[in-house]
């Protein structure tokens, strides 16, 4: 049974607990005004400390590779253990606010800033790909001033953080159906991923008014469209057509994400990446999106290495698939864990072990 | 003498079992009721592992505990309960495996539509069948078959098992319905484009509501391409017991959580309806 974690940096969410995977949990309550004010007494969380890389031991020849890549991300994660594609979904800024007595533009403009944060800490520790639900088609349906407010703050953001996406090599991606936007909107976002598009650093793909059904729709009507072209027989229609179609295709190499991650204790999909999430990891938070820190993310990719250490436990403790040379490799839906699973087996399970035993403090 | 009390003590203890069940139920109902649950059975390996049990003898420990979740289900008054069987990906695990599955599929179905006193019977059970059936052995597809036909007239709650079924092929295969029928109708000269509602009337899933709450036994926290499209707004839950090990406490736990998600779900639902409209 895994221990519970006990940081030193001050968690914004309750401690918790490992006898249960996801929430609610046992005996944990809504956070109350009371909270709140009691919160804003404690110290706020220190920074990241930097700590030395493990491969140190290991292999010290590759120390200075390793430091460029992964000496901002704390031990037991390593670059290489890291998903590669992340979604979010930012749930709770209005809860947030309200909690607060703020009105809920401030929580949205908290949430804004928990997402710079976030996208610095997927820049610094290696995450590929980085896609945000900011806007659903059903949040249209919200107070009209919260959605103006809301319109205007993305342009500014876009407006303001042009140059930014441009030094740090950000590419950015807007997806959803961007016919409901203002038109400056509209050519303010088409100015911002024309101008990204050779960047290399991280993919990231922001969703605004975006449903996961309209968009599976969306590529069934491009497929109708090439059909009455005859491009294409409808009994011809594969599952690759339709993902070539979907609109999470602006990152080839990996469009389905590998973690979700869901703030607010909402355990739903609320219509997001509905196909792209076949197989992707679910992890659902207690925490307000604008309270999400460097803490809550580390912890929710601990626990992201422990399923893929799982997966290498289920393969080295003598699956016949794994171990037969002879006949086909079949890794039964594990496929995309392919390389992590390599670079764990080859650190052998005893060292993989370790990793998963490591306390820090 | 001994043997005709034990099973008198037996038969007064079963219908005390069953009024407190029906008193339990009466006090759940007082909340929201979901109308469709969906269930992934997943852990009876580990389970078949855990208890030191022959290879494969843990799928029937698992289709036993379905028999016993169906029934309190029903009881409850959920309208439809969706379960994932068998995957599309389970086709890559050992042979033997697979057709064990497939053959103990077919003994459980003859089981279920033969017998005399089983659920089937007992609340007027309608199973549909999800999935590319053509994938299944023949033995399995003709029982698959035959269950459908028999049960097709059942006013009851509706079972759907998903067999040879992952979600994306069912969007796929929706897709492929849609286009060759708008290609159709092009021919016959109407235009327009194909909408949400269009699609969703060609998924297998068509007469049957969105799943209110979708459970993943043993703590597993992925969807592994089940019901994707459906479970836009469904609540996900995924208690730790393996699949055998779900009881009726898990059931009651499940429900109550759902309840107390409701409001917040029904007021998205609600808006996600009009919004499409």
């Amino acid at each position: 049974m895994l221990p519970s974690l006990h940081l030193n940096s001050t968690l914004n969410c309750t401690t918790l607990n490992y006898s249960s995977t996801l929430l609610p949990l046992r005996g944990s309550r809504r956070r109350t005004r009371r909270d709140v004010a009691n919160e804003s007494l404690v110290p706020a969380a220190h920074p990241a400390r930097r700590y030395p890389s493990l491969s140190a031991s290991l292999a010290p020849a590759r120390e200075e590779e390793e430091r460029k890549e992964g000496a901002l991300l704390p031990p037991p994660l390593r670059p290489e253990t890291l998903p590669r594609h992340v979604a979010v979904i930012m749930d709770g800024n209005s809860r947030w606010a309200k909690a607060r007595g703020l009105p809920s533009s401030a929580g949205h403009e908290a949430g804004y800033r928990t997402l710079k944060k976030m996208v610095e800490l997927s820049c610094q520790w290696g995450i590929r790909a980085l896609t945000v639900f900011a806007f659903s088609s059903e949040n249209w349906t919200r107070p009209k001033m919260e959605v103006e407010f809301l319109m205007t703050l993305f342009e500014n953001v876009l407006k303001e953080r042009l140059g930014e996406f441009l030094r740090e090599g950000i590419r950015v991606c807007i997806i959803g159906d961007s016919s409901e936007l203002s038109q400056s909107l509209q050519k303010l976002a088409k100015e911002v991923v024309d101008k990204t598009k050779n960047n290399t650093q991280i993919d990231l793909i922001v969703a605004i008014s975006y449903s996961g059904r309209k968009e599976i729709t969306q590529a069934c009507q491009n497929i109708a469209r090439k059909v009455k072209d005859g491009l294409l027989e409808p009994e011809d229609i594969t599952e690759s057509h339709i993902e070539e179609e979907l609109e999470t295709n602006c990152i080839p190499e990996f469009p389905n994400p590998d973690l979700l991650i869901r703030t607010s204790g909402e355990l739903r999909l609320s219509n997001f990446l509905l196909w792209q999430s076949a197989y992707t990891e679910l992890f659902f938070t207690n925490t307000y999106w604008p309270d999400f820190g460097e803490a809550d993310c580390f912890y929710l990719l601990w626990r992201y290495l422990c399923v893929l250490h799982k997966s290498v436990i289920k393969f080295a403790s003598g699956s016949p698939f794994f171990l037969n040379n002879s006949g086909p490799f079949h890794l039964n839906g594990h496929e995309r864990y392919v390389p992590q699973i390599i670079f764990l087996l080859q650190m052998r399970v005893d060292a993989s072990q370790d990793l998963m035993d490591h306390r820090f403090m | 003498m001994g043997k005709r009390s034990r099973k008198l003590v037996s038969k007064i203890l079963g219908r005390v079992w069953r009024l407190f069940r029906r008193w339990l139920f009466l006090m759940l109902s007082f909340g929201p009721m979901p109308e469709h649950i969906a269930f992934i059975l997943d852990g009876n390996r580990r389970y078949a592992k855990k208890k030191k049990l022959k290879m494969g003898a843990g799928h029937n420990v698992g289709f036993n505990s379905l028999v016993a979740v169906l029934r309190y289900c029903y009881e409850l008054g959920v309208k439809y309960v969706t379960v994932y069987a068998f995957s599309i990906d389970n086709f890559n695990r050992k042979p033997e495996e697979v057709q064990g599955l497939m053959a103990l599929m077919k003994e459980k179905i003859d089981e279920l539509l033969e017998e005399e006193d089983t659920i089937v019977h007992k609340f007027g059970l309608r199973i549909d069948f999800w999935g590319r059936l053509d994938l299944l052995s023949e033995s399995a597809r003709l029982a698959a078959e035959r269950a459908m036909a028999a049960t097709a007239n059942n006013t009851g709650p509706v079972l759907c098992v998903c067999v040879a079924y992952t979600s994306t092929d069912e969007i796929a295969r929706a897709i492929k319905k849609s286009c060759s029928k708008k290609r159709e109708e092009e021919a016959a000269g109407a235009r327009g484009s194909i909408a949400v509602a269009d699609l969703e009337k060609n998924f297998d899933s068509a007469h049957c509501p969105d799943p209110d709450i979708l459970i993943r036994t043993s703590g597993e926290t992925r969807l592994s391409n089940f019901l994707l499209w459906q479970s836009a707004l469904t609540h996900l839950q995924n208690p730790r017991p393996l699949w055998p090990e779900f009881s009726l406490r898990n059931l009651i736990w499940a429900i109550l959580k759902y309840q107390k998600a409701h409001p917040y779900l029904e007021a998205r639902r609600r808006r996600l309806a009009k919004k499409q409209n």
